[in-house]
């Protein structure tokens, strides 16, 4: 017996309960049993955001980057500078942060898409080094190694304040967040999403049969940059600062570090990935700090030793296991 | 009109010399065999056509039309389809879907991110049409890394023929395949289309004199000889280079 093709595909695709469950669970738990971690869900929304950016070109395109913080921090800079000299309405904040790490994405990607491997990395890692080194430069605009202050962000819709008690924020940052998802969850499913996949499998395969590779990645990369601009921005506008950090090397390893812990390639594997990185963090930050590296450390090389799709990954395996016998 | 027309390349990789003043002419519907020793300069010839690498000097024509100048996407997307010598292929992916995006890229549908696959029906249906033909539909939704060797021999020749091609160019299409697994692989080349001109690289004499209506030498990166499968057969330079030495011989 042979499969329907239709069905076939359209199973791959369909909406499961779990992802219902989920994001039910991620609306209701912070704001009924975990009200003072409200905060934190919002970090983590935002960086579950950023995360799924970094998957779109690493997990699904197959470019690997140290550094996609450049793009978080120009979104940051850009919605957190917007606001400080006074435009301060934070949805036309998220557009421009959007357009502007969009665009640098697109000029950067140029180079991305002509690279591989090493030299990938290495540009990568320099665009890191050379987005902290710009915006210290020019401390009139950035605020430089203070940070950027004055950032004052407006109502949202003009009736909820952005309070100290993050409720507003909350909602502000999953709800942002789960439309990115949604829009990723469809890019993923698309033709266009079959097409990095199969660049990411085999490049001169994809180009025998008429794809045009580097313009494929040109214009995911510049998706995934737009987006990271997004998280940077939503966390300028909550937090009401932005510091170099933000651009730099760190944020660019430790996104790669939870969506690999996750799982590649999967969307849900980010979200996983991000969710367990923040919590440990916070649960472990009255831990000198050199210790939460060295665990971080022993679970990242168990997770690539042992669970090669990541903790998403060997779950689904388990649950597969688990149902068949 | 020649369906494809090389003029005199020349290709050399250092001091290496693979590629030596070839010219070559495939009319419409052609079954052309391209023979010689390993290392003769086969696979780069192909490789020279389909633009994955660069002569150094000569001209390339894709039904009268100089596509010497095209990267290898555009030279495909104009009707140049081709398999490898060594498996190429999207190995975590089904070749349902393999297949899918194959023909979502002749129909130019591949940038659309907003858009469902799943939806694309028209284009679900000529893979899955394809696939059944070349024997393919049973495991086509099973990971193609799981896929028997010659399941994949075979998915490369659907591969390239899911873009529609007016000249197909076959890389030893049964190199490696089993026995038992071959009649299936003769069997999709003798169906291929007759309005497609096929050149075809082949080391199993059986194979080239069943399909082949002309056949050329390729020795040390230059043409030793062409002509019709009989004259090949006979010709006693051919016997001592190549046929000499082999099993056939
Ligand atoms: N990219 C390359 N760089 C250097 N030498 C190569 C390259 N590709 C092929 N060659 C050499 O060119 C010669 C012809 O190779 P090839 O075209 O693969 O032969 P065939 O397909 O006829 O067996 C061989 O000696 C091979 O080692
Ligand atoms: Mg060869």
């Amino acid at each position: 017996m042979s499969t329907d093709p239709h069905l076939w595909l359209r199973h791959k695709a369909r909406v499961s309960p779990y992802e219902v469950a989920f994001w039910i669970a991620a609306l209701i738990v912070p704001y009924v049993l975990l009200p003072k971690y409200l905060a934190l869900a919002s970090q983590i929304a935002i960086m579950a955001t950023f995360c799924i950016s970094l998957d779109l070109i690493l997990g699904y395109a197959g470019i690997i980057s140290l550094g996609h913080a450049a793009f978080f921090g120009i979104g940051a800079y850009a919605a957190g500078i917007l606001s400080a000299r006074g435009w301060g309405e934070p949805l036309s904040g998220l557009l421009f942060a959007a357009v502007v790490a969009g665009l640098a994405g697109w000029i950067i990607g140029f180079m991305i898409v002509r690279v591989q491997h090493l030299a990938l990395l290495m540009i990568t890692l320099g665009l890191s080094f050379l987005a902290v080194e710009v915006a210290n430069t020019f401390d009139g605009l950035t605020g430089g190694a203070d940070g950027l202050l004055g950032i004052d962000t407006w109502k949202l819709f003009g009736i909820w304040k952005f309070s100290i008690w993050g409720h507003t924020s909350y909602a502000y940052a999953l709800g942002v967040s789960f439309l990115i998802f949604l829009l990723c969850r469809r890019l993923v499913h698309s033709p266009f999403g079959l097409t990095l996949e199969a660049i990411r499998e085999n490049p001169q395969r994809t180009t025998a049969i008429g794809v045009a590779n580097r313009r494929h990645l040109q214009w995911v990369f510049t998706l995934s940059s737009s987006i990271a601009g997004i998280a940077g921005a939503m966390l300028a506008q909550t937090t009401k600062t932005v510091s170099l950090e933000s651009l730099g090397f760190q944020n660019s390893a430790e996104i790669a570090v939870m969506l690999i812990l996750g799982g590649t390639g999967r969307l849900y594997g980010a979200i996983v990935g991000t969710i367990i990185f923040m919590v440990a963090r916070d649960q472990l930050s009255g831990m000198n700090p050199k210790y939460w590296y060295f665990w971080i450390g022993i679970l990242l090389m168990m997770v690539v030793l042992f669970m090669p799709r990541g903790i998403l990954g060997a779950m689904q395996r388990l649950a597969a296991k688990m149902s068949r016998s | 009109m020649n369906a494809l027309e090389t003029r005199k390349l020349d290709k050399s990789f250092g001091n290496l010399v693979v590629a030596q003043d070839i010219s070559l002419a495939l009319p419409a519907g052609a079954r052309h065999a391209l023979i010689g020793p390993n290392g003769a300069g086969k696979t780069t010839l192909i490789n020279l056509i389909t633009g994955a690498l660069k002569p150094d000097a000569g001209e390339i024509f894709l039904g009268g039309h100089e596509i010497s100048g095209l990267p290898g996407n555009a030279r495909a997307k104009r009707g140049l389809g081709r398999t490898f010598q060594i498996n190429t292929l999207f190995v975590s992916l089904t070749p349902l879907e393999s297949v899918a995006l194959a023909v979502c890229e002749r129909l130019a549908v591949t940038g659309k991110w907003l858009a469902s696959l799943a939806r694309r029906r028209d284009a679900i249906d000529e893979a899955f049409d394809l696939l059944s033909r070349l024997g393919l539909a049973k495991d086509c939704t099973k990971p193609t890394r799981d896929l028997p060797y010659g399941q994949q021999r075979l998915l490369e020749i659907a591969l390239a023929l899911a873009g529609r091609p007016s000249v197909l160019l076959l890389d030893e299409p049964a190199a490696g395949v089993p026995t038992s697994e071959s009649t299936a692989l003769f069997d999709a080349i003798a169906a291929l289309p007759e309005a497609i001109s096929v050149l075809f690289i082949e080391h199993d004499m059986n194979i080239v004199f069943t399909f082949a209506s002309r056949i050329t030498v390729l020795v040390q990166g230059r043409v030793l000889t062409e002509g019709p499968p009989d004259e090949i057969a006979r010709s006693p330079e051919v016997r001592a280079v190549y046929l000499g030495g082999a099993k056939h011989g």
